[in-house]
C-alpha cells in the first residue's frame, strides 16, 4: 500500500475537521478527493504535507509513519504539492521559482562556490536545465524570464505544477489545479497528469470538475462533513445513493 | 599623490565610518534576505564592541582574535535569542529584537566592566581602512556568493513564502536562523572594528537610532543585491559631510534630510535605488543570467 490513511482526526477549536477518516491509495494512480465545500479536503492534504498535524491517527507513507514528521522532512521524503490559493514566490521569475524547488536535490555547496570550482558551472547548467524541462513539462517555458507575480492565473497554476515537479516527487498532491483554467488548458493538465503517472507518479487530486474528476481517476474518495463516505471506483461513486445525497440533497 | 594623502587627512575618519556603517548595513542585509526584519543588530554590534575593547584592555587579548571573539559572542548570543525569537514574524520580530536592543544597551549602562554609561574608554586603535575595507571586501563577496548557494536559494524562498519553502523541503526554522546567527556575526565584527577605531564605545552609539538607521541604509539602498546596502550606507553616511559643504551644519536638520531622502526613497524608488542603477546601466548583463532576479544582479 503506497499510501495508507489510519482513523485521521483533526479538529480546530471545537470544529471537527476530519474525523476517523481511512483510506489507501495505490501507487502509481490518481486517486481523486471530492467533497462538498468544508468537507476537509484541504485539511487532509495539509496532513499529508506536514503543514497540519492530525490530532489522533497514523498515516503511513510505504509503510513508513510520516504524520508526525515536520513539512520539510516529508518533502525530502518526495511528496510535493500545489495550493489552491497558489503560492508562488511572486517576485521570482518562473525559472527561478523552479530552481529554488530543487532544494533538495541541487547540492550548491557554499565551499566550492567560495572558491569558484569549475564543478559549480556543471552544477548551474544542469540545474537550469531541469528546471526548464519541468517548465517545459507543465507548458510554461515560453514564460521562464517572466516574473512570477506577472503570470496570467491559468499559468501560475501550471508554474506551482512545474515547481513542485523540481521535487522529482513521487507523490504529487494537487489542490483543485484546473480551477480557473480553459478548456484546452484543462486537456494539457489532463494529459500531463497521465504522462506523470505513467513516470511512476503517485498523484492524490482535488478537484471539483466532475467530468475530469471521473475521466482522470482511477479511485475516489468522497469526503463529507470530515467524514469519509465511501471509497470506489468513478462508476461506483456516482451512484452511490450517500454521495448523490451529498451533493444534491434528498428528494423531499 | 600628495592630493590624495590631503583627501585622506580631511576625509580619512569619514571614509573608515562609510567602510563601517556598510558592513553594519551588510550585517542586516543577510537577516533581511530571508524575510526577517530585526532591529536587533545594532545590539549585536554593540556585544561585538564591548566584548573585544574588554579583552583587548583587561586581557590583552591580540587585535585579530578579540575581534573574533567578539563577533563569536555576538553569533553565540543570537543563536539563543534567535531559537525563542524567530518564531514571530514580521512586526512581532522586529519588537521583540527591539526589546532585545534595548536590553543589551541597559545593561552596559549598568554593568562595571563596560564602564557604565562613561563608556568603555581607552581602547588601542588598531583597526586601519585597510582592514575595514578588507573586511568590507570579503564580506560583500561572501555574500555575493552566498546568494547563490542553496543558503541563499533557501533564505530567497522564505522570504517569498514561508509556507511554500516549507513543503519544497526548505528546514525554514534552521534558515532563519542561521541567517539571524550570520547577520549577528557579521554585525559583531564591524562592531569590534570600529570599537578598534574610536578609542570609547558608548552605549547610546547601539540603541534604537543606530537599528533603524541600519534598517534606513538597507531600504534606501535596496536588497536586491549585495551592492545596495554598501551603496545606501555610503550615501547617507557621506551625506552630513557634503551638506556641511554646501554650507548646512549638521545637527537636528540632519536627521531631517535623512527623513525626507527616506520618504522619497520609499515613494519613487520601492526597490531602493540599487535596482533602478542596475537596469539602467546593467540591463545587458542581467539579460544575459535570464534576466533573474534571484541569481546576481
Amino acid at each position: 500500500m503506497f499510501l495508507q490513511f489510519e482513523e485521521i482526526s483533526r479538529s480546530f477549536g471545537g470544529v471537527s475537521a476530519l474525523s476517523r477518516v481511512s483510506f489507501c491509495v495505490e501507487a502509481g494512480t490518481i486517486h481523486g478527493l471530492i467533497g462538498p465545500n468544508g468537507s476537509g479536503k484541504t485539511t487532509l492534504i495539509n496532513v499529508v504535507s506536514g503543514l497540519t498535524g492530525p490530532d489522533s491517527g497514523r498515516l503511513l507513507l510505504e509503510g513508513r509513519a510520516i504524520h508526525r514528521l515536520p513539512a520539510y522532512r516529508i518533502a525530502a521524503l518526495g511528496v510535493a504539492r500545489t495550493f489552491q490559493n497558489i503560492r508562488l514566490f511572486s517576485n521570482m521569475t518562473c525559472l527561478d521559482n523552479v530552481i529554488a524547488g530543487q532544494h533538495g536535490r541541487v547540492g550548491r555547496a557554499l565551499f566550492p562556490r567560495l572558491l569558484r570550482l569549475p564543478s559549480v558551472r556543471l552544477e548551474e547548467r544542469q540545474s537550469r536545465e531541469d528546471a526548464m524541462s519541468c517548465l517545459a513539462r507543465a507548458g510554461i517555458e515560453n514564460r521562464a524570464g517572466a516574473v512570477a507575480g506577472s503570470l496570467s492565473y491559468g499559468e501560475r497554476r501550471r508554474l506551482e505544477i512545474a515547481r513542485a515537479l523540481a521535487l522529482s516527487p513521487r507523490l504529487l498532491l494537487l489542490d483543485e489545479p484546473i480551477a480557473g483554467m480553459r478548456q484546452r488548458e484543462i486537456e494539457e493538465m489532463e494529459s500531463l497528469f497521465r504522462s506523470l503517472v505513467e513516470a511512476g507518479v503517485t498523484i492524490l487530486l482535488i478537484e471539483h470538475n466532475m467530468p475530469f474528476i471521473m475521466r482522470l481517476c482511477s479511485s475516489i474518495t468522497v469526503l463529507h462533513f470530515g467524514e469519509t463516505l465511501t471509497t470506489g471506483t468513478p462508476k461506483e461513486v456516482a451512484v452511490h445513493p450517500e454521495v448523490i445525497e451529498a451533493y444534491l440533497g434528498v428528494r423531499g | 599623490m600628495e592630493y590624495l594623502a590631503q583627501f585622506y587627512a580631511v576625509y580619512g575618519s569619514l571614509i573608515n565610518f562609510i567602510g563601517i556603517n556598510a558592513i553594519l548595513a551588510l550585517s542586516l542585509y543577510v537577516t533581511l534576505s530571508a524575510g526577517q526584519l530585526s532591529l536587533g543588530n545594532a545590539a549585536f554590534a554593540g556585544i561585538g564592541a564591548y566584548a573585544s575593547g574588554i579583552l583587548t584592555m583587561n586581557f590583552n587579548v591580540p587585535y585579530p582574535i578579540s575581534v573574533a571573539a567578539g563577533a563569536g559572542l555576538s553569533a553565540i548570543t543570537a543563536l539563543v535569542i534567535g531559537m525563542p525569537v524567530l518564531r514571530m514574524r514580521g512586526i512581532f520580530l522586529a519588537m521583540a529584537t527591539l526589546a532585545f536592543g534595548e536590553v543589551v544597551r541597559i545593561a552596559a549602562v549598568n554593568m562595571d566592566i563596560t564602564g557604565g554609561a562613561q563608556g568603555l574608554v581607552g581602547i588601542p586603535c588598531k583597526t586601519t581602512t585597510y582592514i575595514i575595507y578588507g573586511v568590507l571586501a570579503a564580506t560583500t563577496y561572501f555574500l555575493a556568493v552566498l546568494r547563490g548557494s542553496k543558503i541563499g536559494w533557501s533564505l530567497a524562498g522564505i522570504r517569498e513564502d514561508e509556507t511554500a519553502a516549507m513543503v519544497m523541503g526548505i528546514n525554514t526554522s534552521y534558515y532563519k536562523t542561521l541567517a539571524f546567527v550570520l547577520g549577528a556575526f557579521i554585525a559583531g565584527i564591524a562592531g569590534a572594528l570600529y570599537a578598534h577605531l574610536n578609542f570609547i564605545v558608548t552605549p547610546g552609539e547601539f540603541g534604537f537610532s543606530a537599528a533603524v538607521q541600519l534598517l534606513v541604509y538597507n531600504i534606501v539602498g535596496g536588497t536586491q543585491s549585495v551592492y545596495g546596502p554598501i551603496l545606501g550606507a555610503f550615501i547617507l553616511t557621506a551625506l552630513p559631510e557634503a551638506l556641511r559643504g554646501a554650507g548646512v551644519t549638521a545637527g537636528s536638520l540632519r536627521l531631517g534630510v535623512n527623513g525626507v531622502i527616506l520618504l522619497l526613497v520609499i515613494i519613487y524608488l520601492p526597490n531602493g535605488l540599487i535596482f533602478y542603477l542596475s537596469k539602467k546601466y546593467l540591463s545587458k548583463k542581467a539579460g544575459r543570467s535570464g534576466g533573474t532576479v534571484q541569481s546576481e544582479v
